[in-house]
């Protein structure tokens, strides 16, 4: 058995909201400079040099890179050997309270979605635990903006609408989705599972490295494919027009029953700020 | 590039055309969905606005708090269609340029022709680049809306691109249509 302590949690999810927001992944820089050098069209691949100089600047600055710091989703992976006394969620919603009062963060939750009235303080967190066998505790964390989650959806397929309605419903999405989501993006896709459990793996798919492939190697073809066909779209940086609007696809597949064919798509713009650690 | 300044020159924004760049410089207000809806309804009423938008610029932004010695926090443009509603009753008021991200209704389109507006796109997510070329932040109204309530700002050379002008074209239709595939 190993012992975490709860204060531990709190301190790490704070400087973990308040470093994604200010230092844009590596490689998600380095997939934005191939993009450069790739996009055809003049005024994408100054949209695209502009938002390179910005991530840049929010990091020599300790700036937030973009100005909506989003709602705190975290996903904590927790071995099975691992204990800890109290309140899991009141220990991450602590350290994102921290971070979104103390890091200069907007505050961008409202209590009900109906009253819609801020809680001023970023908090409730979205927080997805995942048990696993061994002594690991992870900690995953995305602020995700709403621009580009309100471009997301779940559709019910049926198994006949196979690949080629997947993809279709993919393209159409990204198509209608335009300037919206702050392109070029990154496509999060859920295939199988249920209703939920689609959505959750369209989120986890975000969640991975954006240079990474899946090992799977149908999730892999379809990765390739429609990223190649999403840029022939022509929606180009910040929809403007181009060759470049989409940076990776990211398949995450489950098994579904016989009779369904849940797909879930999340996208995420540019701005891909995601940190993790393991305590 | 073009330069512009505000107020603006109503004859000037006329020449805009889609995919012009512009920089500009003088003053301009922040608005978003809470205090659009509070504009409109003071319309509805028939009372005075709060601000003079008569040949005015509005910027759909709502920043990050402001790390000390900062004139503003990050402050990106957040999308616009979510403030098509509200435009009419605004550019009757004179206000002439919108800026943001996004595309737009084809009624709003079918407005900017009718008012001699223009809709410029500000790069979504390049909000700390943006944050540097903003000079002075402070509240005229609606404190109480934080982030939302409405600021006046004093830019100089804010980078925007021209996305739907006053003779009906729009950015995103061309683009996408030479880049298509
Ligand atoms: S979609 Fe992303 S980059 Fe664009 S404004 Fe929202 S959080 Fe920022």
């Amino acid at each position: 058995m190993r012992t975490i302590e709860l204060s531990e949690v709190t301190a790490k999810i704070k400087s973990m909201f308040i470093d994604a927001c200010e230092n844009i992944p590596n490689n998600v820089l380095e997939a934005l400079a191939k993009a450069s050098e790739q996009e055809q069209s003049p005024l994408g691949k100054q949209v695209i040099d502009k938002i390179i100089e910005n991530d840049k600047l929010a990091r020599e600055k300790h700036l937030p890179i973009c100005q909506d710091t989003g709602v705190a989703v975290v996903m904590l992976t927790i071995g099975s050997e691992v204990v800890f006394h109290g309140d899991i969620y009141e220990a991450v919603n602590e350290g994102v309270r921290q971070a979104y009062t103390e890091g200069y963060l907007r505050k961008s939750v409202v209590r009900h979605p109906l009253d819609r009235v801020n809680t001023r303080d970023n908090t409730p967190a979205i927080v997805h635990i995942k048990m696993v066998p061994g002594d690991e505790f992870r900690i995953d964390v995305a602020p995700k903006g709403g621009g580009s989650e309100n471009m997301s959806l779940v559709k019910m397929l049926i198994p006949a609408d196979g690949v080629e309605g997947i993809k279709k419903l993919v393209l159409d999405t990204v198509f209608n989705a335009g300037g919206k989501p702050c392109p070029p993006i990154i496509v999060g896709l859920g295939i199988g599972g249920n209703l939920e459990k689609s959505a959750m793996l369209a989120k986890e798919a975000l969640f991975r490295e954006i240079d990474d492939s899946s090992p799977d190697p149908l999730a892999r073809k379809l990765e390739e494919e429609l990223l190649e066909e999403i840029n022939r779209l022509g929606v180009g940086p910040m929809g403007f027009g181009g060759t470049k609007t989409c940076l990776a696809v990211k398949v995450n597949t489950y098994p579904c029953h016989i009779a369904s064919l849940p797909v879930a798509i999340n996208i995420q713009c540019h701005a891909a700020r995601h940190k993790s650690c393991k305590l | 590039m073009i330069r512009i300044s505000s107020p603006v020159d109503p004859q000037q924004i006329r020449q805009l055309r889609a995919g012009d760049t512009v920089l500009i410089s003088g003053v301009i207000y922040t608005g978003r969905d809470a205090a659009h809806k509070r504009l409109c309804e003071l319309l509805k009423r028939g009372e005075r606005l709060p601000v003079d938008l008569n040949n005015g610029i509005i910027y759909y932004v709502g920043p990050t708090p402001a790390k000390p010695g900062r004139a503003i926090g990050s402050a990106g443009p957040t999308s616009s269609y979510r403030m098509d509603p509200y435009a009419e009753p605004l550019l009757q008021q004179g206000l002439k340029v919108m800026i943001g991200k996004g595309s737009r209704s084809q009624q709003f389109k079918q407005l900017l022709q009718q008012y001699g507006a223009v809709y410029l796109s500000a790069i979504g997510g390049a909000a700390a680049s943006i944050s540097e070329t903003i000079k002075k932040c402070e509240v005229v109204t609606y404190e109480d809306l934080g982030a939302e309530a409405i600021h006046r700002l004093e830019v100089e050379d804010f980078y925007a691109i021209v996305t739907y002008d006053s003779a009906g074209n729009d950015l995103f239709e061309q683009g996408m249509e030479k880049y298509k595939k």
